[in-house]
């Protein structure tokens, strides 16, 4: 496997008409291969989600992460995107799903695409992959500590926000669920409901919590990255993509 | 966790951007939720904007909880100490 990879920011046709930002990492080979699609968390489009699209290239897969707030804040600073678009209630789940659609899409329709493609989200986007997984054709889906997928939401502020427990009967791809076992949103008891209506529906899916790890234990320029935690779950995730999204 | 929380209210007053220059701030957002650059789990937000200047118009603030409060208490006490005919 050839470690060499091109990154580059490209639009997508969004299906309200839009041109959407994304940054598209592609490996350097001529081997056909899957694709992912990776939802970048609350706090917006950054460096350390834009890190993860090339870390998936270097890994053998076409990457891509639509800018969920290009519409609002084009070019702008990630964190002051994320800032305008909190402050005018987030990003609605249509919307979110249309995107994930169209760079899907995007994904499959590259030249060394196998047709197979994957979605994966942290914190925020843990539940948004899910929500993805639910609503659309893809074939693996990872969650990474993904709050309300199941639990219930702060009510009665802006951005309204809700579990994903009626949709879950729908999930359409296999699931990898990552949690730290001293997160509390999810908690150890949310991830086991999520566990408990997924294994009701026969729906597919390995859940791996990490003791000692908290939420965001992936993310290597925070205090909460936890380096045991996050090796083995990149090592889980490996082994889950390349067993559905391998050529 | 990300909390989904966000307060939002008018405001009306200045704030001096990074580059020195002041605008006026028409908006502000409060939320607990995980910081960009402070190094905590999660902090007390507070974002001053003037919208109609674009995303960059944001004055940015990231304090731990404690923190937060013992800025709500100094604020609360100057405004206390201020004589009530200054404040209408």
């Amino acid at each position: 496997m050839s470690d060499s990879l091109t990154a580059t920011t490209v639009h997508l046709a969004g299906e309200d008409g839009s041109r959407v930002e994304a940054y598209l990492a592609t490996p350097g080979s001529d081997e056909p291969r899957g694709g992912v699609v990776v939802i970048h968390h609350l706090p917006g489009y950054d460096r350390a989600t834009k890190e993860m699209v090339r870390r998936f290239a270097e890994l053998g897969y076409d990457a891509i992460c639509p800018n969920l707030y290009s519409r609002e804040a084009p070019g702008a600073d990630p964190s002051d995107a994320a800032a305008l678009v909190r402050a005018a209630g987030g990003v609605p789940d249509e919307r979110l799903v249309s995107d994930v659609k169209v760079a899907a899409a995007y994904l499959r329709a590259l030249p060394h695409a196998n047709g197979k493609v994957g979605v994966i989200g942290h914190c925020s986007g843990g539940r948004q992959a899910v929500l993805a997984a639910c609503r659309l054709d893809l074939d693996a889906a990872v969650d990474c500590y993904g709050a309300f997928v199941t639990g219930t939401p702060p009510a009665e502020h802006p951005l309204n926000v809700t579990n994903l427990v009626p949709l879950l009967p729908q999930l359409r791809a296999p699931l990898l669920g990552l949690f730290g076992a001293e997160d509390k949103f999810p908690s150890p008891e949310q991830v086991a409901e999520l566990d408990e209506i997924l294994t009701a529906n026969d729906k597919p899916h390995q859940f791996f919590s990490y003791d000692g790890a908290g939420h965001a234990f992936f993310a290597v320029d925070r205090p909460s990255y936890n380096v045991a935690a996050a090796n083995d779950g990149w090592e889980r995730i490996e082994t889950f993509y390349a067993e559905h999204l391998g050529a | 966790m990300c909390t989904y929380i966000t307060v939002k209210t008018d405001i009306d007053g200045s704030a001096k951007a990074p580059g020195g220059k002041w605008f006026r701030v028409t908006d502000a957002a409060a939320y607990f939720d995980h910081p960009v650059h402070a190094m905590a789990e999660h902090t007390l937000n507070l974002d001053l904007t003037d919208p109609a200047g674009g995303p960059g118009q944001r004055i940015a603030l990231e304090l731990t909880a404690a923190s937060a409060q013992r800025v709500i208490d100094a604020i609360q006490e100057a405004l206390d100490a201020a004589p009530a005919a200054l404040k209408e």
